[in-house]
């Protein structure tokens, strides 16, 4: 906002600095005439003309030299406008004074001068409008040393202001050498024509009418003025000659010169414009290669665009994309051929044993096309082909077809080759991407897998008054399920299982669910152990897969017969405390797991055990996870260890048991990410049991 | 990682497995027996003499062939085994439903009997 009050205010004061210049160069030119003296020294209409010129330039500069948004064509047209504008109003001031006649008033030299400083100052109005925008043009690829000199330029000429702001006498060499200091500077500058490249065809004949038409009217204003200041020269009066402005005639001669050139250099560029404009449709389409990727669903839109952007490239008369797939046959693409016809080519230079199709080299190419000439009915005359890699390895072939002999270039090989590679590296990062799906997809899984495992523990344990009873399990990314829970039957009855189920991520949290499942409904009712393992297994045959099994423990604990019966299939022994006799022991019995024998023959592999159980005595269930965990020796924890740690703290309470053991775990491993899932569950019975008959 | 060798002696195919089984090697371990059962062996014994470790998921691929050997009449002994593959072999009571030798001249005495 600020900026706009500016360019207004900056208007107000160019229009007040012409009005206040042409009151004075008018008194001037009155008295001079009428020979009279004047009070005013000769120095303040050329100040006020600085002034005016001042207020132009910076009201032009503040207005465009920001605008961002202005492109060429609009920057022509704009000073287009100003010139028509300013050479309408001349021209119709010069209807007047014809129509006028030539009476004394349009001979009288004050409306003489007036006349000539309203052209001047569309003439200066014109110029300062042309400066701005060329300096736009000029400047648009900027380098350090044309920003330099540029700069060098703007401000030596605004410093030239000065030299005729002061009543400096005048100094013929220093005028000319000033002057010619400028021209040539002007020169050097109107060599930056880069922007021409940019324009397109249509652009490039408009702009060629708008520059003609600009030069025309800087011409007219120039001698338009000029015979003005003639005229008035001759009247010999004061008045403020603008030729004696070296930063007006500066000012022309570069706005002039620089129209002119830009003229001849469009001019002479309209016929390679075609050029220009293919190269830059050619790095349009590279990007639309490079981009196919995030935009496209899949591979085959990848290969369409790359046959769209090659043949357009190359003017291609057909084409055609072969992709090899797992089929024998490979799939083809074609653009203006039919397979057929495709199929006759590859098959013609295959039976000439033409090598090298699949080379990018020029010379190959002209095999290509004089085997292609031998193939009768065929309509083209030149073939280039370009092989398409991924990840090294060769997955089609790009073929263009043209009914020209020699009708492909280097250029057009070298920007197809482009393409190609391009293509290839699109697909290739589409096969890693959707190979990253995929391990999204099943790093999902085993969330959701993970999740449901840790569902199906019991998050409270039951206990009775002989015993009670700590549970840990931790379960590693990929693997299965461990599972264990405690049901109590009756009053003095309690039914415990561990198991641990073969298989990884969802699978196996499914076979979890199924045996809690299971032993949740066998367990109800006082089932005899191996009664529970024959009934579980015939349950899981129809449920797991070939190679899955389960390796489980069942027990029922009695606390009125103080007896634990239980059934082995397939799990790791029990570690049996016993306080008595100050023994730890593993429990080895007969049984398989669970789901390896698919009939009702299981029975043969499976028995029950009972024992007695006294106070102090602890039993640990475990599975191969805490056995089976490696130092970085790559030693196993083993089954000795279990048993010395157990012994260690055989006083101490389950939780404590479990925490001890815990502990020695991960001291033993070394850390506490165990790449296996391990399962504790601690059954710590009564130092002294309670009154018999309770509990 | 498995490495697996074979070779044959007195017609009878012998797979060797170096290495250690697990989830992702078990598959290798399925394509050796089923190439061997496709080949037309009936008398199959594995070497386990330099097997280190076997997973649940190569068991499992024992396990498979169990139930195919006894429909196409085709006999497996496995020998050689450390102690440590032998314990887990046992715990799961796969001994009672595999064939399992010490060694090499035992392990073909075995394959020889139905």
């Amino acid at each position: 906002m600020r900026t706009k009050a500016i360019i207004r205010l900056l208007f107000t004061v160019g229009v007040i600095t012409w009005l206040a210049l042409v009151i004075t160069d008018i008194y001037v030119v009155f008295t001079s005439s009428n020979r009279i003296s004047t009070g005013m020294p000769g120095w303040v209409p050329n100040v006020i003309l600085d002034l005016f010129i001042l207020a132009l330039y910076y009201y032009y500069k503040l207005r465009y030299d920001r605008d961002d948004v202005l492109n060429f064509l609009d920057l022509l047209w704009r000073v287009f406008a100003t010139g028509l504008v300013a050479t309408v109003v001349s021209l119709s001031i010069k209807l007047v004074e014809y129509l006028l006649g030539s009476t004394r008033l349009t001979n009288d030299v004050v409306f003489v001068d007036l006349v000539y400083l309203i052209n001047l100052g569309l003439m200066i109005g014109f110029l300062t409008m042309a400066f701005t925008a060329w300096k736009r043009l000029i400047l648009y690829q900027k380098s350090k040393w044309l920003m330099r000199l540029w700069n060098l330029f703007e401000w030596t000429l605004l410093f030239s202001l000065l030299y005729n702001a002061f009543d400096f006498p005048f100094i013929e060499s220093l005028y000319w050498g000033m002057l010619t200091f400028f021209v040539v500077i002007g020169l050097v500058l109107s060599a930056n024509m880069k922007w021409v490249a940019y324009l397109n065809f249509r652009q490039k004949w408009t702009s060629l009418l708008l520059l003609l038409l600009t030069v025309f009217y800087l011409l007219y204003i120039f001698l338009n003025t000029s015979s003005l200041v003639e005229w008035l020269s001759e009247k010999n009066v004061d008045f403020t000659n603008y030729r004696l402005h070296v930063f007006i005639l500066s000012l022309m001669t570069f706005v002039m010169v620089y129209s002119i050139f830009s003229f001849l250099v469009i001019l002479f560029n309209l016929p390679t414009t075609s050029v220009f404009e293919q190269k830059l449709e050619e790095v349009v389409n590279f990007q639309r290669i490079s981009q196919s990727i995030q935009t496209e669903q899949n591979e085959d839109s990848v290969y369409n665009i790359l046959l769209e952007t090659s043949v357009s490239s190359v003017f291609a008369d057909a084409a055609w994309l072969e992709v090899k797939t797992h089929n024998p046959r490979p799939r083809i693409f074609t653009y203006k051929i039919t397979e057929k016809e495709s199929q006759d080519i590859i098959n013609h230079l295959r039976m000439n044993n033409v090598k090298g199709v699949l080379d990018q080299g020029s010379d190959k190419t002209k095999n290509l096309s004089k085997h292609l000439s031998t193939l009768k009915g065929s309509r083209f005359r030149s073939i280039l082909a370009f092989p398409i890699h991924v990840k090294g390895e060769n997955i089609g072939t790009l073929a263009l077809l043209k009914e020209l002999p020699e009708g492909f270039n280097r250029e057009m090989t070298k920007i197809v080759a482009t393409f190609a590679n391009q293509a290839g590296i699109s697909i290739e990062n589409f096969r890693l991407m959707e190979e990253a799906l995929q391990n999204e997809r099943y790093k999902e899984e085993l969330k959701i897998a993970k999740m449901v495992q840790k569902s199906l523990l019991p998050a409270i344990l039951e206990s009775g008054p002989d015993f009670e009873i700590s549970a840990f399990s931790e379960s590693a990314d990929e693997v299965g399920g461990d599972y264990y829970d405690a049901l109590r039957i009756n009053d003095h009855q309690i039914a415990l299982i561990i198991a641990d189920v073969s298989g990884k991520g969802t699978t196996a949290a499914f076979h979890m669910s199924q045996m809690k499942g299971i032993f949740h409904s066998l367990a109800q009712d006082c089932i005899q152990p191996d009664e529970f393992m024959i009934k579980a297994n015939q349950a899981l045959v129809y449920c797991l897969e070939r190679g899955s099994f389960i390796s489980a423990t069942f027990f029922i604990v009695d606390s009125l017969r103080k007896r634990i019966r239980y059934a082995r299939a397939g799990h790791c022994p029990l570690l049996y405390y016993n306080a008595p006799k100050n023994k730890a022991e593993y429990f080895k019995d007969k049984g398989i797991a669970l789901g390896m024998v698919k009939n009702r023959s299981y029975s043969n592999y499976i028995e029950a055990n009972e024992f007695e159980y006294s106070p102090g005595d602890i039993m640990l269930l475990y599975t191969d996870g805490i056995t089976e965990a490696k130092n970085s020796k790559g030693e196993e924890f083993g089954y000795e260890r279990l048993a010395e740690v157990l012994l260690e703290v055989r006083e101490a309470s389950s939780k404590e048991i479990q925490d001890h053991l815990i502990k020695r775990l991960y001291e033993f491993s070394g850390t506490s990410n165990i790449n296996d899932d391990y399962t504790t569950m601690i059954v710590k019975f009564a130092e002294k049991f309670p009154e018999a008959g309770k509990g | 990682m498995i490495h697996i060798k074979r070779l044959q002696e007195d017609g009878v195919d012998i797979i060797a497995l170096i290495g250690e089984i697990d989830a992702s090697s078990s598959i290798e371990l399925d394509l050796a027996i089923a190439k061997s059962v496709g080949e037309g062996f009936r008398k199959i014994l594995v070497d386990c003499h330099s097997l280190e470790y076997i997973s649940s998921a190569g068991l499992g691929v024992f396990l498979s062939y169990i139930e195919e050997f006894k429909d196409q009449n085709v006999s497996m002994v496995l020998f050689g085994m450390n102690d440590k593959v032998a314990n887990t072999f046992e715990i799961l009571g796969l001994n009672n439903l595999l064939k399992i030798a010490k060694d090499k001249a035992q392990a073909k005495r075995m394959v020889n009997e139905l």
